[in-house]
């Protein structure tokens, strides 16, 4: 590598143009910085006071109704929520897009592979707005055929989320598969191996820093989803019991009720309170994920 | 790895029988994954192609969303994207570049990197919660386009800096050095030769950009979209009705709305965010078979 040229050279048109392009690039390069530093400033503002002088109350109690009088800020039931959901959906979608992501980078042809990684980005690129109206319109009714009462409840977000996690699985699966060297697979092969005896006992191992971390983004994707949650979990901030409850996830709820929440009160503050905990939750999983993938690449 | 079973081989025709099925039930979790979204939205397509006509696309809704187009719906969330751009592509590009040729390997950069990767992982109800505290309340632009198009623009910032970067350093370094040589500074460099040559490449990052805010619900939910609001708006200080909210209105809030209406509705929705995204990768593949390095 060459080094970029250390000073400027004097060219005295060009010279106060370049200074200040160059110090607006380098502005604009801490800006995902800032704005990460934004939200934690501006949510902590609203919710920090509420979320600290609370948090026994909100961690010992299933009981969430920020409107009664006195009102309750229990977050149990909301927590099992959304550890329901994900949970269910992960448990469904982990082994088959990881099988897929397999199937993708080993034993599909090229053309194939080509064809279906396409498809897997376009899949992904469904707004979750869309993803909710698939639960309302198409799986609501599946499930009361399937013999539930209300078809909008903790299943339907389940597969809903699955549904929308797969791709992301799968590509990010794909790419950690094809991040170990050829030299692994020549190898296995030369030994003798099959092409799944290759697959299960050289790519996994070599690979699972980065399945890990395809598998974490989907958590944290899954934790932070909301839109299509808010659509079709039924909303009832209660703890299920069986597959047909109905749900409620924390952040359905600050979507449902931000809108009529007062201004500065405690309902609102509460709600700017699970933003922070959700910040925090995909903060720490995104972490982990860099972490992993950082230990990758050293190791 | 434990090598304590390796040392019996089982027969060659019991581990090509293994090979087979794998094969098969890898195929079949592949099905698995795409087929019924696939089959999901064909469904769309199918139930929603019958509503879409010239008028739909045009027309004002009426009586309460349950009949009529909508046009204030497409309009709106064409203003929105489009603050969104005017934001996010002058900063993303500029950061992206800063990543590329100016910021090394260092611990800051590091920060950076990091930084975009939470900033991608941060759940969209949390930056509708930052866009009402920040643009709405705090620096006063009120429920507006301005505060929602700013609120979709961080949001989808990650996705212009790391392609950006990503195109600009696909360019060789050599084309860099030989710049260099000929006496030009680092920005002469970049404007006159990097950047020509990435241009297609952050042109990916901003149509899918476009892809991403069209479809978003959540940001806009309190910083800048209303349920209804049968005009179409005038400035950035308006609100506005959003294609992605009006299909979440109807589904969930209106009574009465035909199956008609509701598909029609999501398919328009569907169909302006995977055009998008087709034109994106349709662009991305185009450049990797006429790369000339």
């Amino acid at each position: 590598m060459v080094a970029a040229p250390a000073r400027r050279r004097p060219s005295k048109l060009t010279r106060p143009v370049e200074f200040v392009i160059e110090g607006l690039i380098r502005l604009c390069g801490l800006s995902a910085i800032v704005f990460i530093l934004a939200i934690f400033v501006f949510i902590g503002k609203e919710g920090i006071v509420f979320l600290l002088g609370h948090i026994g109350g909100m961690l010992s109690s299933t009981d969430w109704s920020p409107t009664h009088e006195p009102p309750e800020f229990g977050l149990l039931a909301l927590l099992a929520g959304t550890a329901w959901c994900v949970g269910l959906s992960l448990i469904v979608s982990v082994p088959i897009g990881l099988a897929a992501a397999v199937f993708l980078s080993e034993f599909a042809s090229e053309g194939w592979r080509e064809f279906l990684k396409v498809v897997v980005e376009l899949l992904a690129a469904i707004p979750s707005v869309v993803w909710g109206f698939i639960g309302v319109m198409i799986l609501n009714p599946l499930l009361q055929w399937a013999g539930a009462q209300v078809g909008l409840n903790g299943l339907n977000g389940a597969i809903v989320l699955a549904l929308m996690t797969l791709p992301l699985l799968v590509s990010l699966g794909e790419d950690a598969l094809r991040a170990v060297p050829e030299s692994y697979r020549q190898a296995a092969i030369a030994m003798g191996a099959t092409k799944w005896e290759m697959v299960w006992r050289v790519l996994l191992p070599a690979s699972r820093r980065g399945l890990l971390v395809a598998v974490l983004l989907g958590v944290g994707r899954c934790v932070g989803e909301t839109m299509a949650v808010l659509m079709v979990t039924g909303h009832a901030a209660r703890i299920p019991h069986s597959l047909y409850d109905p749900v409620r996830t924390l952040t359905a709820t600050i979507a449902a009720e931000l809108g009529e929440a007062v201004r500065g009160g405690q309902h609102y503050q509460a709600l700017f309170a699970l933003g922070i905990l959700l910040f925090f939750m995909t903060f720490v999983v995104n972490l982990i994920a860099d972490r992993a993938v950082r230990a990758r690449k050293i190791g | 790895m434990s090598t304590a079973e390796t040392s019996y081989v089982e027969p060659l025709e019991v581990r090509h029988r293994r090979e087979s099925i794998v094969r098969m039930a890898l195929a079949a979790a592949t099905a698995l994954a795409a087929l019924p979204a696939l089959a999901i939205v064909g469904f769309i397509v199918i139930k929603g192609a019958p509503a879409l006509s010239w008028g739909f696309l045009t027309e004002m809704p009426v009586s309460g969303m349950t009949a009529g187009g909508i046009q204030p719906a497409i309009v709106g969330t064409l203003w929105l994207v489009g603050v969104s751009l005017l934001f996010s592509v002058p900063v993303g590009v500029l950061a992206g570049m800063y990543l590329s040729e100016y910021a090394g390997e260092g611990r800051l950069a590091r920060m950076v990197d990091l930084a975009i990767v939470n900033l991608a992982g941060v759940p969209s109800i949390v930056h509708a919660l930052f866009g009402l505290g920040a643009f709405v309340l705090f620096l006063d632009f009120g429920t507006s386009i301005l505060s929602g198009g700013l609120t979709l623009g961080v949001m989808t910032l990650p996705v212009i800096i790391t392609s950006t970067k990503a195109a600009l350093q696909s360019v060789p370094h050599n084309f860099r050095v030989a710049c260099w040589n000929l006496g030009a500074t680092r920005w002469q460099t970049i404007w006159h030769v990097v950047l020509p040559n990435a241009l297609p490449g952050i042109l990916t990052g901003v149509i899918l950009q476009v892809s991403r805010s069209a479809g978003e619900t959540a940001p806009v939910l309190f910083t800048g979209a209303a349920f209804y609001l049968p005009i179409l708006p005038t400035s950035v200080w308006d609100q506005t009705m959003a294609l992605s909210m009006h299909v979440f209105a109807l589904v969930t809030q209106v009574p009465n709305v035909s199956e008609e209406l509701k598909y029609g509705t999501a398919l328009v929705l569907v169909g302006v965010v995977l055009l998008f995204n087709s034109f994106a990768i349709g662009l991305r593949l185009y450049l990797r078979r006429n790369r000339r390095w």
